[in-house]
């Protein structure tokens, strides 16, 4: 298998604390990559590195063959790299229906039109619908996004994410604030999109990592300390100290 | 003789510096703890000229004047806050520019009902007339000395208050994350309205300081408050020290600019056009300052925000 | 620093959502009721004005039309763009000293002056605005009133032109080498004309595709980069439109008043139209429209009933701003 995303001894500081520290890590194409750590081992910063919101200060980060660590978050979108937000992040005022269009839009031909109006254009609404469709959100299209509830939120950040087909989905907690029944119905969605899209996904519900991932790196201090199957990562010495010790204690 | 006039020019370019940053420390503070866009910080400069002028006349002495002028001023900024400001805090920027500008637009109009709209005139105490001989040949008025020492005594008090003080720490930290601080239990109300009306208060005093030697008239204060928002945008928004250095710098390059822009212009071109250029680029110099500075360090000298 | 909403981020609510696009589904007339009803009254003003005080309320309506045009630009980077440019009247300026200069030199063509303003407004908001948009929040509107103070300390030098004083113009621009704008219904008709055409324009642009991803931006600048857009882009483009319609009312407002002057473009000036767009309702475009009559029709009815007519308008703007939140539009739709 070849690997679709590679870290390199990436590194981030914050004055003097090294919020990622030497992080090598590799995805392979179709895999589920989760990526779990205590609070504060630095997965969201990791995942703001390879979105390009926030620089690295060294180290390099290949996608897909080319190497990305300087270039911004709108270009790694565009070679294929979406992300979500560990606080949801939509556009609030726009319906269900054209925050995903806009994210259809982005990739699908210019947007210096000044004329004509984009919710016309059937393309882009399909195109968008197909997306909501995917994480069950077609009856709401219509629904001011600030007005749906958080699990729905979750959802169709989940559907502008998949509307500018990655070749890669960055998911940053997902699960985060959600229900018990909103968070089996993401996980849901997550399982139909395993497969279909290479995925590396941070997440705190360890039931829903152990039941989704093929593979699992764990990230403790900035580090990595293990990577593998869900299995051997589970009975890995090292992490049961740093890291799943804490829970069992 | 040329030493002379820059020297002069120098001096006089601090001077102006030190009554932007009486301006701009208000300012600088009511911005960066309250995220709070006050246009309305150049009348209360303005206000405090004129109750300068008004208990100057009122007690027939500039020293009683001043005295009587600060507390005024104090007590129109809490008005103002109590009646108006108060309520804009949890206002957007735009709505805080819509109200400000109303209160310059009354207060403008109202010192013109109240005074008139002829520039007034207000001596110069007469312990402080005259010029004091620095050295040799070289002479520079006493009052203007008096308004630097008076501004630099004011800057060290503030630095105290800012940095020793408990009122002062909570000002730093909430110019750093107000949120913070509330969550703390501090009443961020009561901190605020302190602020704005020391801050009020700093803004009456540069006024008075001013009004013996440029004429006390309406809007006096809009052209400065302009000046100030340079300064404080220089300095980092929130930064008293950043505020100072970026004071003093604005009211030297200023200053020099308007006197030597042309004479430095004159080494590239000829005479003619490098007087003509000069004069058109040295009111515009401070301008360019400031969006060079911010292209290069978009948050300013000294960026307080994290 | 890795927040999405930026710290130094300008606090301005985007208006509500019934003012955006979203109600671009309603049928056109009744989307535009307001728009064509105040276009109607401009249409018959002149009709009206015969009959009471003539030349004196048609001159007022002109000037309305001609800051309801830079209030409309105005608003596009300000309520779609979330942009707060205090130095909009720089771009106004332009307009006025591109016929003014020009005109000081004989050229009193129209299209040559019209072609001047609209490159020259472009030029500078490109230049200014691509150094303007790397700052953000209160930076960006500190920053654009630098530049706007600059252009006026650059007009109050040009002695040539009249300095500190302002200019004279000799004429209104010439059409076709005739003098026919020197007929003020002509004029008039050609003030709305543009404003007309500069509605719809902007209409047109803020349902686009690009307006689309002007108003994600506004909605939420993170959200859009993560989708593959620069923000970046789309803000300059907006910011130069918006130039160069504001130098179309310059361009108009100096063959109005037959005067150009510095104090068009003192920081005053910027604020009010600021003022025009809030005191309207922001990202509307019916707004500006409302927003600059209202300012203007206000500042000349308080001026008849007395001369200190600011000590009233000013506590106006305070309760506007404390109380009427979207502004005139915003405060009539709540009621209804």
């Amino acid at each position: 298998m070849s690997a679709i995303l590679e870290l390199k001894h990436l590194r981030k500081n914050y004055g003097a604390l090294a919020v990622t520290d030497d992080v090598s890590l590799a995805v392979d194409a179709g895999e589920l990559h989760a990526i779990i750590g205590p609070n504060g081992a630095g997965k969201t910063t990791l995942i703001h590195q390879i979105s390009g919101l926030a620089p690295s200060d060294s180290g390099q980060i290949l996608f897909d063959g080319r190497d990305v660590t300087r270039a911004p978050m709108h270009e790694r979108v565009r070679a294929g790299l979406a992300r979500s937000f560990q606080i949801t992040s939509i556009l609030p005022g726009f319906t269900a229906r054209e925050n995903v269009a806009v994210a259809v839009q982005a990739r699908s031909g210019s947007s210096f039109r000044f004329f004509g109006d984009p919710a016309r254009e059937r393309d882009l609404d399909a195109q968008a619908m197909e997306a909501l469709a995917i994480v069950g959100l077609t009856g709401r299209a219509d629904v001011t996004a600030g007005q749906l509830s958080h699990g729905e939120k979750r959802q169709l950040e989940l559907a502008i994410g998949l509307a500018t087909r990655p070749k890669l989905l960055l998911l940053d907690e997902p699960l985060a604030g959600t229900g018990k029944e909103e968070s089996e119905r993401v996980v849901e969605t997550l399982l139909g999109l395993k497969g279909r899209y290479t995925i590396v996904l941070i997440e705190h519900d360890m039931d829903a990592v152990f039941a989704l991932a093929d593979r699992v790196s764990v990230l403790v201090y900035g580090r990595v300390v293990a990577t593998g199957a869900p299995d051997a990562v589970r009975s890995d010495p090292a992490v049961r100290e740093a890291y799943l010790g804490e829970e069992a204690a | 003789m040329y030493t002379t006039l820059i020297l002069v020019q120098t001096l006089n370019g601090l001077q102006f510096g030190i009554i932007l940053f009486l301006i701009a420390a208000g300012l600088t503070l009511v911005f960066g703890v309250m995220d709070f866009i006050n246009l309305a910080h150049g009348v209360q400069y303005m206000i405090g000229a004129y109750f300068a002028f008004a208990f100057t006349s009122w007690t027939g002495s500039f020293g009683l004047g001043l005295l009587l002028a600060l507390p005024a001023a104090l007590v129109f900024g809490l008005l103002l806050e109590a009646l108006v400001f108060r309520h804009l805090y949890d206002k957007d920027h735009l709505e805080q520019v819509l109200a400000t500008f109303g209160i310059i637009l009354f207060l403008n109009q109202g010192v013109k009902v109240v005074w008139g709209s002829s520039p007034l005139f207000v001596p110069v105490p007469e312990f402080l007339q005259g010029s004091i001989v620095l050295f040799e040949g070289f002479f520079y008025p006493t009052y203007r000395l008096a308004i630097i020492g008076a501004g630099l005594g004011v800057a060290a008090l503030l630095y105290v208050l800012v940095n020793y003080t408990r009122a002062g720490m909570l000002v730093r930290a909430g110019a750093t994350n107000a949120k913070m601080v509330s969550a703390l239990g501090v009443d961020i109300r009561r901190l605020f309205m302190i602020v704005f009306g020391f801050g009020a208060m700093l803004a009456g005093f540069a006024g008075a300081m001013v009004a013996p030697i440029l004429s006390v008239e309406p809007g006096m204060g809009d052209n400065l408050l302009i000046l100030a928002f340079v300064v404080i945008v220089i300095g980092g928004i929130g930064s008293i020290r950043g505020a100072f250095l970026a004071a003093l710098i604005i009211g030297l390059v200023d200053t020099l600019g308007r006197t030597f822009a042309g004479d430095v212009l004159r080494l590239f071109m000829d005479p003619g056009a490098a007087s003509t250029v000069g004069r058109a680029v040295a009111p515009m110099l401070i301008y360019i300052l400031m969006a060079a500075v911010l292209f290069f360090r978009p948050a300013g000298l000294f960026p307080v925000k994290r | 620093m890795l927040d999405t909403a930026s710290p130094a981020a300008a606090k301005v609510a985007a208006p509500p959502p019934e003012a955006g696009a979203t109600s671009a589904r309603a049928p056109l007339i009744r989307r535009e009721a307001l728009a064509f009803a105040l276009f109607a009254f401009f249409a018959i003003a002149p009709a009206i004005a015969q009959v009471g005080a003539e030349g004196y309320l048609l001159s007022l309506v002109i000037r309305a039309m001609i800051f309801a045009i830079a209030a409309l630009s105005l608003d596009l980077i300000l309520g779609y763009g979330a942009l707060v440019s205090f130095g909009h009247a720089a771009f106004v300026g332009i307009g006025c000293y591109a016929v003014g200069i020009l005109m000081a030199h004989s050229v009193s063509d129209l299209f040559v002056q019209l072609l001047a303003t609209l490159l020259a407004s472009a030029l500078f908001a490109l230049v200014t605005g691509a150094i303007s948009l790397r700052t953000k929040g209160v930076y960006f509107i500190m920053i654009t009133l630098a530049f706007g103070q600059m252009i006026y300390f650059l007009t109050t030098s040009l002695a040539a032109y009249g300095g500190d004083d302002g200019l004279t113009l000799p004429s209104r621009s010439a059409v076709f080498g005739t003098d026919v704008l020197e007929n003020d219904l002509v004029f008039y008709y050609l003030v709305l004309a543009c404003l007309v055409g500069v509605y719809a324009l902007l209409r047109a642009i803020v349902g686009s595709r690009f307006g689309r991803v002007l108003r994600g931006t506004r909605e939420n600048p993170v959200r859009m980069q993560a989708i593959g857009y620069d923000p970046y882009r789309y803000q300059l483009v907006a910011y130069v439109i918006a130039g160069m319609i504001a130098g179309l009312s310059g361009f108009l407002l100096a063959n109005h008043i037959e005067f150009v002057s510095p104090a068009f473009i003192s920081w005053q000036r910027s604020g009010e139209l600021i003022i025009m767009v809030v005191l309207g309702g922001m990202g509307t475009l019916v707004g500006p429209i409302v927003g600059a009559m209202s300012f203007l029709f206000l500042e000349e009815i308080l001026a008849r009933i007395t001369q200190d007519w600011k000590l009233i308008f000013g506590p106006l703007l305070v309760l506007v701003a404390l109380f009427a939140r979207g502004g005139i539009l915003g405060f009539f739709r709540r009621k209804a």
